[in-house]
């Protein structure tokens, strides 16, 4: 049985489709994670299957239970932090800490094995109240508020947004070890990067699911060779190559251009002659690897043409 | 479940709510703002209303000029002096004295014994005395010369009666529940049901809204703490910070406004327990409809504070507004227990004078608790 089933799930807001007819599992002890930028309808399916909302249409169930029918069971069973920072401010790291321990009838020590690694971390900070302290420490801080009671699923929306990059890393790791203690992990997250830390991935834009698959095989499915190209003036270069009848995509990634030919066989040579039409100074070009982000521009795009 | 984990569970549920209103009271210690508002306003109300709010007439500034200085004026003079209502300023010059020291205001009223006072009164058997008030005033003015024809009646009465029988008809009027005129009466069931109203109506339906507003509510309702069961933790904290206050604004009237409890205290605790409850309830309903805090605040303070003060009696009465006013104070929860104050604590009435209003105050709270109970979102929106 899978921990987690979405059987065509949609939810409107008025006229808003903010999830169009969504499916997908996630089996047990899988770190499963819910990719797509603002509004793609990420937090809409987590407060579904977390029983806080009701779909418009379609089935779900958390370990078994329908998410309509047996909230109240799901409720007993899963660990939520939302997006937004959700412990009270002006409550102490340990005060919080507590309230929920004992709120989910358990208490710190019965299950402190679980959160120690993340805990020791803010432990230093036990009095300090929760309103006080930075970014990463407050995700921290939920993070052992929605673990103490050892949830069977783990429902993370958004857990490393406005967090620095060194607690971001920080964070999951910690998501890997909670991993290996046979928890469920659901997380979403807009940052493409974060994408291949996990077991399989669902791309989301719009509301819709454009692919559910693991972060390699994704990158795998991307049908075109790919070339990163860089010169002096990037954003001529730019400008060039999309009016380009030969080049198929061209998006900016930091310093460089990923781009993709309309012909199926395409080498660092006919970059370079197509290039050469624009007299870039000092060009570069480069076969690269396909990231998560390039099959998801690339898979956007797709989707919008097919309107 | 079976038999033997049923106390278990009990015991388990029994830690929840014991945590939560614990969290509960850390949120009220640690804000200022709640602080202020639970604590400063009714001593602040009260010292208000029963001090400076006074319909009462004191320390009102006579001054005096005798022209006769005998037995009687001195009597007289002295009487004057030595009540409260007036405080005595330097004797009078002339006419033009008055005038000038009513101008600047430092006397509102000035009496002049003529010359031969005394002598009159005791040859001719009477005799006058010349009272002039500010009558800016109108109010202050009747008063202050009624206080004047009181002492000076007062005066000719022990007079008489030392002389000779004299048969007089004295009209004694009394004032009944309240005959020092205490001005603070009147007020003290009026503020405790305005605080009352703002504690346990706007400061429970803020105190949701705030967890809604925060996202803490999304994570209450995904855990095994049962919905309703959030309401009845936000609900007992309210009541006991009402019924400390309760205890203070029943301390302050009675040590510091002299107003007397006539009736039974227990009976008067009840009343107000169940008048907390309605509060509560109406918040918990007010919170349930509405997602942020201002709007809440708004609610409560528009929709429950202005009737409680201008349709409940206490600062207007109710028997000289139009017909619809009158229906819709029939609707308002404090007016009923406006009235079972004044009867217990002031007239000192025992439970079979107030039953009606009593049975309606339950019927008011059952209903009121209900639809809270039932509107309350298990989900969100």
């Amino acid at each position: 049985m899978p921990a987690v089933t979405l059987k065509n799930i949609s939810k409107k807001y008025g006229d808003f489709v903010a999830v169009d007819d969504v499916s997908f599992e996630v089996q047990k002890g899988e770190l499963f994670g819910l990719i797509g930028p603002d509004g793609a309808g990420k937090t809409s399916i987590f407060r579904i299957l977390t029983t806080l909302l009701l779909s418009d249409g379609g089935s779900a169930t958390v370990q078994g239970h329908d998410v309509v029918k047996d909230f109240q069971e799901i409720r007993n069973k899963v660990g939520y932090m939302p997006g937004k920072f959700s412990l009270y401010q002006d409550l102490t790291v340990k005060e919080n800490l507590n309230f929920f321990a004992t709120i989910f009838g358990t208490t710190i020590d019965e299950n402190y094995e679980l959160i120690k690694d993340i805990y020791d971390q803010i432990k230093p900070f036990n009095d300090r109240r929760a309103g006080k302290l930075s970014g990463g420490m407050k995700q921290k801080l939920a993070l052992c508020c929605a673990l103490i009671h050892k949830p069977e699923v783990l429902f993370l929306d958004e857990p490393t947004t406005g967090v620095d990059v060194v607690s971001r890393s920080e964070f999951w790791e910690m998501l890997g070890k909670l991993k290996e203690q046979q928890i469920t992990i659901v997380v979403s997250t807009p940052y493409m990067d974060e994408a291949k830390l996990c077991d399989r991935i669902a791309l989301m834009q719009n509301g819709k699911i454009m692919s559910v698959d693991t972060p390699k095989q994704i990158i795998k499915s991307f049908p075109k060779p790919l070339f990163a190209v860089k010169a002096k003036n990037i954003y001529k270069l730019l400008q060039d190559l999309r009016n380009d009848q030969e080049i198929e995509s061209c998006d900016a990634f930091g310093e460089f251009l990923h781009i993709t030919l309309v012909a199926e066989n395409a080498n660092e040579e006919a970059i370079h002659s197509i290039a050469e039409k624009y007299n870039p100074e000092n060009f570069e070009v480069k076969k690269i690897e396909p990231t998560i982000e390039d099959s998801f521009i690339r898979l956007m795009r797709e989707q919008s043409d097919l309107k | 479940m079976n038999w033997h984990e049923m106390p278990q569970e009990l015991l388990i549920n029994m830690k929840r709510l014991l945590v939560f209103i614990r969290k509960e009271f850390y949120h009220v210690f640690r804000d200022q703002r709640t602080l202020l508002i639970l604590f400063g306003l009714p001593v602040a109300q009260i010292i208000l209303f029963g001090y400076a709010l006074s319909s009462e007439v004191k320390n009102i500034g006579i001054a005096m000029q005798d022209n006769s200085h005998d037995i009687h004026t001195e009597k007289i003079i002295r009487k004057i002096q030595s009540s409260s209502y007036f405080k005595t300023e330097s004797p009078i010059l002339d006419y033009k004295d008055i005038e000038n020291r009513f101008k600047d205001g430092s006397i509102k009223c000035a009496v002049v014994f003529p010359a031969n006072f005394g002598s009159d009164l005791q040859r001719i058997g009477g005799a006058k005395i010349q009272v002039i008030a500010d009558a800016s005033d109108p109010n202050t003015a009747t008063i202050v010369t009624n206080y004047l024809n009181a002492i000076v009646n007062d005066y000719q009465r022990d007079l008489n009666s030392s002389a000779k029988i004299n048969y007089q008809i004295v009209p004694e009027l009394r004032q009944l529940y309240n005959e020092q005129q205490n001005g603070s009466l009147n007020f003290i069931p009026g503020v405790i049901a305005l605080i009352f109203m703002i504690v346990c109506t706007a400061l429970t339906s803020v105190s949701v809204v705030r967890e809604k507003e925060l996202g803490t509510m999304e994570i209450l309702l995904v855990s095994p703490f049962k919905p309703i069961m959030v309401l009845i933790a936000k609900a007992i904290p309210y009541l006991v910070l009402s019924l400390i206050n309760f205890m203070i604004i029943m301390f302050l009237s009675v040590y510091l406004l002299n107003v007397e409890i006539k009736g039974s205290f227990l009976l008067l605790l009840a009343e107000s327990i169940l008048f907390i409850i309605t509060c509560l309830s109406l918040g918990l309903l007010i919170s349930n409809v509405t997602d942020s805090q201002q709007t809440a605040m708004l609610i409560s303070m528009m929709g429950m504070m202005l009737p409680t003060l201008l349709l409940t009696g206490f600062m207007f009465p109710l028997e000289n507004m139009p017909w619809i006013f009158q229906a819709i104070s029939h609707l308002i929860p404090s007016h009923y227990y406006y009235i079972i104050v004044k009867s217990v604590m002031l007239k000192g009435l025992g439970f079979s004078y107030v039953w009606k209003e009593t049975l309606i105050l339950i019927g008011m709270a059952l209903f009121l608790l209900t639809i809270a109970l039932k509107k309350f979102k298990i989900r969100l929106s």
